[in-house]
């Protein structure tokens, strides 16, 4: 295993300058989850570290060595990709076994380390079956496999549960976290499901715009997001964010400047206008737009000033579509941002 | 009123005009491509005198012709002479067209779309206009007479590097990616990972160009001088040409000639129907 090391990173296509110089490092067996939208620069640097994509500026450690002008192959590292790259005209022991293409072992070692391999993610039932026979978490298997044979210094997965279903998704987020949990590896993990990446990682990366907005432990980020952007993007459903002029009760000031508020819906309670303790906190009132009844909680959409805020009530508290309802926050749960630059300001 | 539908079990099938249409093209197309196939069995089973008797079925079938062209030393110098051009520039054609395809579609280089091109606007020169210079540069060089004076014009083809370029355009760039990751070099991911992934292309381009060197007549005819290199269908004509139009041994020479082309399609027909298919969805 070893570290992984980003310094200044920079990447340009043409002249577009897409990654603005990025600077990370991630520890030895760490497991860091990039998040971040469509086209934010988490795959293409992902594929920087693999080697997949020409570094344009600034420098990538594996280990103690700089592998900037290295190949793919000499970085000593295995990528799983989102749509598994599993070869179809070959079994699951060939495919796994072409891991091991390159080194120098002997037949008999290659043959037990592509059969453990295949025991530690139960493929052994199928291991001469071809990938068409396999089931989507299967193929998704076979690719960790193929990666996991060679053991190598880090593992990179580009939105490798991308192509499953929800049920299966759940599933494999698991077993990748029980497998980093046993070998201890370092892993660079890209995806755009915050879902992924707040039950996954040791530490989070947010990324836009070819830049790192925050990074840290998952429940860092969620309790403390360093700007809307993170706030809205990490926790689902997102982050609600009001004007502050719209709330009432709220705690202002920001040298007399206009503030943003930001509150989760797990902390905006729903209720009656009569149970909302007023006078404390954030209270919000509007008509009800739409609910969701989730079996533990309902969430309860309403209008404010124009707005859709989500909310949560108890389950069964269902209100009507049309209602009027108010929903509180203590103080304690907001969080307020500069309506300007959007960027957090001390917590209140 | 009186209907069909009114009485389960005895009701009509619709009849589509669009379908009768349809059908008797294809019926009259199919008489139209079978019918001289048929007549070429036909007559080779026939004696001299029942040539011109345009009965179908012989009124008495020999195999004389048979075992005469068989016995004639000739015939299967030959066919062995046409199952070397046709096996060695087909296998040619499937490694060089391939390669080239591969380039083209996989690497980004400059000048490739260039060549690409360049390598397109081949297909548009008549083989007529190549057949001179073929022919002085083969003279040049000595190779008049020989195997490889017969074999090099079609060593590898425009049509097939497009062939194969837009059927590697469709192999997801991942597995290649994948394969770089896992240490192989460039030739081996094409030959291991990216040509797999081709066989039906791989299968209609070997289909295509076993069969149009099997048939070849043109070139052959003009770069060969000796009897003993003569592919099938020159040799066929010298029983035209010295036996006074022997038609029922041309025709038994020609329906041996068929046979590995109608193996071959037989065999691999849904390959050809599915290369010409995805040729023609990609181009």
């Amino acid at each position: 295993m070893a570290t992984i090391s980003l310094k200044k990173l920079t990447k340009i296509y043409g002249k577009a300058e897409v990654i603005h110089g990025i600077d990370l490092d991630i520890a030895d067996g760490e497991f860091v989850v990039f998040v971040g939208p469509s086209g934010c620069g988490k795959s293409t640097t992902l594929r920087m570290i693999a080697g997949l994509e020409e570094v344009s500026g600034g420098e990538i450690r594996i280990g103690d060595r700089v592998v900037n002008e290295l190949d793919p192959k000499s970085r000593n590292i295995a990528m799983v990709f989102q749509n598994y790259a599993i070869y179809p005209h070959m079994t699951v022991r060939e495919n796994i076994a072409i891991g091991l293409y390159t080194q120098k072992l002997d037949k008999d070692e290659k043959a037990k380390r592509v059969e453990n391999a295949a025991q530690l993610l139960g493929l052994t039932d199928f291991i001469d079956r071809r990938p068409a026979a396999l089931s989507g978490g299967q193929r998704q298997r076979v690719a960790m496999g193929r990666a996991m044979v060679r053991e190598p210094a880090a593992f990179l997965f580009d939105e490798p549960l991308s192509n499953l279903d929800a049920q299966l998704r759940a599933q494999m987020r698991i077993e990748i976290k029980a497998l980093h949990q046993r070998l201890g590896s370092t892993i660079a993990y890209v995806t755009h499901d915050q879902v992924e990446a707040m039950t996954m990682a040791d530490r989070i990366v947010v990324m836009k715009g070819g830049h790192i907005l925050q990074q840290g432990r998952p429940m860092d980020i969620y309790s403390n997001p360093v700007d809307v952007f993170t706030a809205r993007f990490i926790g689902t459903p997102s982050m609600n964010i009001i004007a502050s002029e719209y709330a009432s009760g709220a705690v202002s000031g920001n040298g007399g400047s206009p503030i943003l508020l930001g509150v989760r819906p797990q902390d905006l309670h729903v209720g009656t206008t009569t149970d909302v303790g007023a006078g404390t906190g954030l209270s919000l009132s509007g008509p009800v737009t739409a609910v969701e009844p989730l079996g533990p909680e309902t969430l309860v959409h309403f209008r404010v000033s124009g707005e859709t805020v989500i909310g949560t009530a108890p389950a069964t508290e269902i209100p009507p579509v049309g209602t009027e309802v108010t929903a509180h926050a203590d103080p304690a749960q907001l969080h307020r941002f500069d309506a300007e630059t959007e960027k957090a300001l001390e917590s209140l | 009123m009186t209907s069909a539908t009114e009485t389960p079990g005895l009701a009509m099938p619709r009849i589509n005009p669009k379908a009768i249409v349809r059908w008797t093209i294809l019926f009259i197309g199919g008489v139209l491509m079978v019918t001289p196939l048929l007549y070429m069995f036909s007559t080779s089973l026939k004696t001299p005198g029942q040539i011109y008797d345009l009965r179908l079925i012989p009124a008495e079938p020999t195999i004389a012709n048979y075992l005469e062209v068989l016995r004639e030393g000739d015939f299967m110098r030959w066919f062995i002479n046409s199952s070397i051009v046709a096996v060695v520039v087909t296998l040619s054609n499937l490694f060089f067209d391939s390669l080239v395809g591969y380039t083209l579609a996989k690497f980004q280089f400059r000048g490739r779309r260039f060549i690409f091109i360049a390598i397109l606007s081949t297909l548009m020169i008549p083989t007529e206009m190549l057949v001179i210079p073929w022919y002085l540069m083969s003279a040049q060089f000595g190779w008049l007479d020989t195997y490889w004076g017969i074999m090099f014009p079609g060593m590898t083809t425009a049509f097939g590097t497009f062939l194969m370029k837009q059927f590697f355009e469709t192999v997801p760039d991942d597995f290649l990616e994948a394969a770089r990751i896992d240490g192989m070099n460039e030739f081996t991911i094409w030959w291991k990972i990216a040509m797999p992934l081709v066989t039906p292309a791989l299968s209609a381009l070997a289909i295509f160009t076993f069969l149009g060197n099997w048939t070849a007549f043109f070139w052959p005819l003009i770069v060969t001088t000796s009897k003993e290199l003569y592919t099938l269908p020159i040799g066929l004509t010298s029983f035209a040409v010295e036996q006074a139009i022997r038609w029922e041994m041309i025709m038994t020479g020609a329906a041996l000639a068929t046979i590995p082309t109608l193996v071959i399609f037989l065999v691999l027909q849904r390959f050809i129907v599915r290369g010409v298919m995805l040729a023609g969805l990609k181009g």
